[in-house]
């Protein structure tokens, strides 16, 4: 116990933010950094690609079939080496590390959105596409205006999750020595030489804190969620 | 107005609709039932293209509406259409839903789709819920809330799926209230319902259906004092003891 909070002690400042503000930020800071920005360029990435999934033109739903397929059946860790040869082929220049796996995440994650996507428009009922292409609205406003906000609000404790998901494979990154969290972690291991366990005890404690955390608030949601159906009052009021 | 000419449709191998031969006229008010499974939804339902027609030929004042050059979205704006599970939607308010068709097909300004809603929610009597949310509303109120939004295209024809069907006893009377008023006003309607007392007091015509034909076409008061054929029998004489 001692010898983990000297560690804290020692280098939790390292764990936390990295070499920030002398150097580079990284450690916890950077995971979440990245999580966050997975998240946020993936989105908008994973609607794109779930609702194409659901078109009825053939050629675009082939597409975006293909796309998820294949990136699901591959390892993250081989999509970041992927990344690693190929984003410099496609652009003509070499990238930094951390933009490598930024991208790897990024196509990782939009696959599995997408099919979360998919599915809260698949699972609306089928009579609120038809009322409203009934009242003359086209497929692409019955999209915006019907479908997409009832299938992404009904998802969020599914994106949620996925962003736990996304927390935890961050940690790959360390594979192509981004410092973030694992990597940092590694450091000091490599430093001590002699206390693997206590080091890797409190990796594995930072991880499990933050994905409890947000699995707490996903449920947090998903019962906020089940009222607002209920009574859905809270929204209402200044509609 | 509306024209039905040897209409056929097929899911798969089953014959939804057998060479239905019909005619709506402007102002007309139809009532069309029959056991269930027997195709009045589904023709309804091809009247304004939810379902494509293998068969025959659907004009609505003269243009064939399942032919190529049909816009479809321009078409069903001019088709007010009620369906059994009313199919409001949920995350807009009463009078939101009202104006989502008028602001989006016709681009009407945002103050003048909402007098406009408000206006179509006194005459179905929920105008103090135009703030309030669907799931919030009684069966019969949404139900009235769904005529409105159809109603706010200003279609010349409105078409009604088993309006009352999904409703408790008690809150059947409110949408048919709003129905024979509109009937009242004129408005072209085609109603797939087994209400009697509508078809009786508001109905023109009655249209038996069974297994996808039509069988039997009739004022409302021979049909049910007075059925012909014998399938038509049987099912006035369930429905008076149902």
């Amino acid at each position: 116990m001692q010898d983990i909070l000297d560690i804290l002690r020692d280098y939790g400042l390292l764990l936390a933010v990295g070499q920030f503000p002398d150097g580079p930020i990284g450690g916890l800071a950077l995971t979440l950094i990245l999580a966050v920005t997975g998240l946020t360029v993936s989105f908008p990435l994973s609607v794109l690609i779930g609702v194409g999934r659901t078109s009825h033109h053939p050629a675009i739903a082939w597409t975006c079939t293909a796309f998820v397929t294949l990136v699901r059946a591959l390892p993250l860790l081989m999509l970041i080496f992927w990344a690693y040869f190929v984003v410099p082929l496609i652009i003509g220049r070499t990238v930094s590390a951390l933009t490598t796996v930024i991208c790897a995440l990024v196509v990782y994650e939009t696959a599995y959105l997408a099919e979360v996507v998919r599915a809260a428009i698949l699972a609306l009922p089928k009579g609120q596409t038809e009322a409203s292409r009934s009242l003359g609205l086209s497929a692409s406003q019955t999209l915006r205006d019907v479908i997409l906000p009832q299938a992404l609000f009904n998802a969020i404790p599914s994106i949620l999750n996925q962003f736990i998901s996304l927390v935890k494979n961050t940690s790959v990154a360390y594979i192509i020595s981004v410092s973030e969290l694992t990597y940092s972690a590694y450091q000091i291991n490599a430093q001590l030489m002699t206390k693997p366990l206590q080091v890797y005890l409190i990796l594995a404690a930072i991880y499990f804190i933050i994905c409890f955390s947000l699995s707490r608030l996903v449920r947090l949601v998903e019962k906020r969620i089940d009222a607002s159906r209920k009574a859905p009052v809270a929204a209402g009021s200044a509609a | 107005m509306i024209v039905f000419d040897k209409v056929e449709k097929w899911y798969g191998s089953f014959h939804a609709l057998k060479d239905v031969c019909e005619t709506v006229a402007a102002g007309e008010v139809v009532v069309v039932c029959g056991p269930s499974g027997s195709g009045k939804s589904t023709l309804i339902r091809t009247v304004n293209r939810l379902e494509p027609i293998q068969g025959g030929r659907i004009a609505i004042d003269g243009r064939d509406i399942h032919g190529p050059s049909i816009d479809v979205n321009e078409l069903r704006s001019h088709i007010g259409f009620v369906f059994q599970q009313f199919n409001l939607f949920p995350h807009l308010s009463v009078a939101r839903n009202v104006m989502l068709a008028p602001m989006r097909v016709h681009r009407m300004p945002e103050k003048a789709a909402r007098e406009a809603a408000l206006a179509l929610l006194d005459k179905v009597g929920l105008a103090h819920k135009a703030d309030e949310f669907p799931p919030r509303l009684s069966g019969g109120q949404q139900q009235r809330v769904a005529i409105a939004r159809a109603l706010a295209m200003k279609p010349p024809v409105m078409l009604f799926d088993e309006p009352t069907s999904a409703l408790d006893p008690e809150l059947v009377g409110e949408v048919l209230t709003v129905m024979k008023q509109l009937a009242a006003e004129g408005m072209t309607m085609v109603c797939v319902t087994h209400e009697m007392g509508f078809a009786r007091e508001v109905a023109d015509r009655v249209i038996f259906m069974d297994a996808g034909a039509v069988l039997e076409r009739a004022k409302p008061e021979d049909f049910f004092l007075r059925p012909q054929h014998p399938r038509a029998t049987k099912f006035v004489s369930d429905i008076r003891h149902a």
